[in-house]
């Protein structure tokens, strides 16, 4: 198997307070990852390192494309995601008063070739290119069953459909890799199902590299096929959901210490 | 002709500028408008080119800028030297030319350092800039200090100025409904998110900018063959305000209601124009209250739209 991200003794501090220590993990092409650990664990903190909302303090995170080796720390968040790395967040942050359809369409950006001066005078490439986006922001919502909520603003939605938009949003950046913070957080057994089976369908569908932080243990250990395990700032296991359930860090971690 | 511009929508709109024409020159040429309220209307047109930049600016790109007086002020001196020197439309498109050239440098120095951080940084920065391009000109020999430029040619015509404000609100409108403007948009709503979704929002904030402030700079060209006379106490802080006050008063991200607010601050102006010691209180209230009872503005978001309006008999009809 091809690896696709590579992170090797990735540090934050804060202050005096060190948020994710040393910490190193593979990952390779097509994996779907899970990314737990209790409050606090650093998990959110990690994801921000990775798609650069943060500046690493040190350490090194190297994005594997077409055997390219590209050192994406410390590069402005922008810039990696034209790499090919869309994430959603954990607090949801769409663009609320803007309409379901726009919301795509903002992650198309990429992809449009036309500057600003053909949009003023209104080129022909305008109009061409502004079909292809609206063709391609609808068949993706179609794909992700939002279709006929599309003239909506994103605001009006229930949170589960929110939480839809913000993975289909980052699915119109066309990513290899995909990072969602919390996706299943404050969804019923129903709306997490469906979820679980949007996950499988988009990670076939598009090839996709999946890396997940969730706390429902259920969904994790069903739909991950590794499992990395995140503590005050540290990697302690990393692992198989078996090996994971099974270690005795990890139930240190959630459980606390024997006396 | 392309196809693409020939739809209803558009042609809708080319019909309401044309109406809207014909209709103010007739009546300025019957009298009906005189010559007091022709001098308001014309004020109301440079108002509305202010505002709808300004809205761009603050509306859709969500960066409060304090300065725009100061771009005003840039265009008309480019404009009222020049056609000093060359008293005819080529010496005025000169001027606007030159007056872009310049606000558009000035645009990017003020906005390329300040734009990189988050935040009120604009607002203070641009404060400072307008502040200092009115010292300057008051202090400098080619602008002729404080008692300003005198006997400038008459050359802004009613037309002029109207095809002026409709090329104004056309790339302002262009540029929201475009991938650039979604990107200004997305940087409004959520600068972070937008970020992750791979826009250069440094980028995008100081295009939305750039563009503001050569409107202005436009605005401030047509001002300065307007009135015979500018002066550099025209352009303070106060200005920027008024502009402020049309753009919070419509409502931010609307063209529409920057247009209609416009209108309604220049009839406002007129009818309070014998107390114009209290025009600033009254002001300050208005823009209380609306904090207070309608924070996004008369209008909000809403937009006047054709296409909105045709889709919705279609729907209705099928």
């Amino acid at each position: 198997m091809k690896t696709i991200l590579n992170v090797k003794n990735l540090t934050k501090n804060f202050g005096g307070l060190c948020a994710v220590s040393n910490v190193s993990m593979t990952i390779n092409e097509g994996e779907l990852i899970g990314l737990i650990g209790p409050n606090g664990a650093g998990k959110t903190t990690l994801f921000n390192l990775l798609t650069g909302v943060y500046e690493p303090s040190s350490g090194l995170i190297e994005l594997i494309d077409q055997n390219k080796s590209i050192q994406i720390g410390g590069l402005k968040p922008y810039k990696i995601t034209n790499l090919g790395v869309a994430r959603t967040f954990q607090n949801i942050r769409l663009f609320k008063s803007m309409t379901v359809l726009e919301n795509v369409k903002v992650a198309m950006h990429k992809n449009i070739r036309y500057g600003t001066l053909a949009a003023i005078l209104r080129l022909p490439t305008y109009y061409k290119e502004e079909k292809w986006v609206e063709e391609k922001a609808e068949e993706l919502l179609k794909e992700v069953g939002l279709y006929s909520l599309r003239n909506e603003l994103a605001t009006n939605l229930p949170y589960g459909k929110q939480r839809r938009l913000e993975i289909a949003r980052a699915l119109a950046i066309q990513p290899k890799i995909l990072y969602l913070d919390e996706p299943a957080a404050g969804m019923n057994p129903q709306e997490t199902k469906e979820l679980t089976e949007l996950i499988d369908h988009i990670r076939e569908k598009y090839k996709l590299t999946v890396i997940l932080i969730e706390h429902d243990m259920s969904l994790v250990m069903k739909i991950c096929e590794r499992i990395y395990v995140l503590n005050y700032g540290k990697m302690i296991a990393n692992g198989t959901p078996e090996e994971i359930k099974q270690n005795e860090f990890v139930v240190k971690a959630y459980l606390g210490e024997e006396i | 002709m392309r196809k693409e511009l020939l739809n209803k929508a558009n042609l809708a709109w080319l019909l309401l500028s044309i109406v809207s024409f014909v209709v103010l020159s007739i009546l300025m040429k019957v009298g009906i408008i005189g010559s007091y309220y022709s001098i308001t209307l014309y004020n109301i047109f440079i108002n509305i080119i202010l505002a709808v930049s300004l809205n761009l600016v603050i509306g859709v790109c969500g960066q409060f800028s304090l300065g725009h007086a100061g771009f005003m002020c840039i265009g008309a001196y480019c404009a009222g030297i020049m056609v000093k020197m060359m008293p005819n439309m080529t010496g005025l498109a000169i001027g606007v030319l030159i007056g872009f050239a310049l606000s558009t440098i000035v645009a990017l120095i003020v906005s390329i350092p300040t734009l990189r951080l988050k935040g009120d940084y604009l607002a203070i920065a641009t404060l400072g800039f307008a502040e200092i391009v009115r010292i300057l000109v008051q202090n400098m020999e080619i602008t002729n200090g404080a008692a300003g430029l005198n006997g400038i040619p008459k050359l802004t015509t009613f037309p002029l100025l109207f095809v002026c404000a409709v090329i104004a609100i056309l790339v302002v409108c262009n540029f929201t409904h475009s991938a650039p403007g979604r990107a200004c948009l997305s940087i409004r709503e959520d600068e972070i998110a937008s970020e992750a979704m791979g826009i250069n929002t440094t980028k995008y904030k100081v295009i939305a900018f750039v563009i503001g402030a050569l409107l202005a700079s436009l605005a401030g060209a047509l001002f300065a063959c307007n009135f015979y006379v500018i002066k550099p106490d025209q352009f303070t802080f106060n200005k920027s305000i008024d502009i402020l006050v049309m753009v919070v008063f419509g409502g931010m991200g609307s063209m529409t209601s920057s247009v209609l607010a416009a209108v309604a601050i220049g009839i406002i102006n007129v009818v309070l124009a014998n107390f114009s010691e209290i025009r600033m209180i009254i002001y300050g209230l208005a823009l209380v209250g609306i904090m207070i009872f309608k924070p996004t503005g008369i209008l909000g978001t809403k937009e006047l739209s054709f296409k909105k309006l045709f889709d919705k008999r279609k729907e209705k009809s099928a």
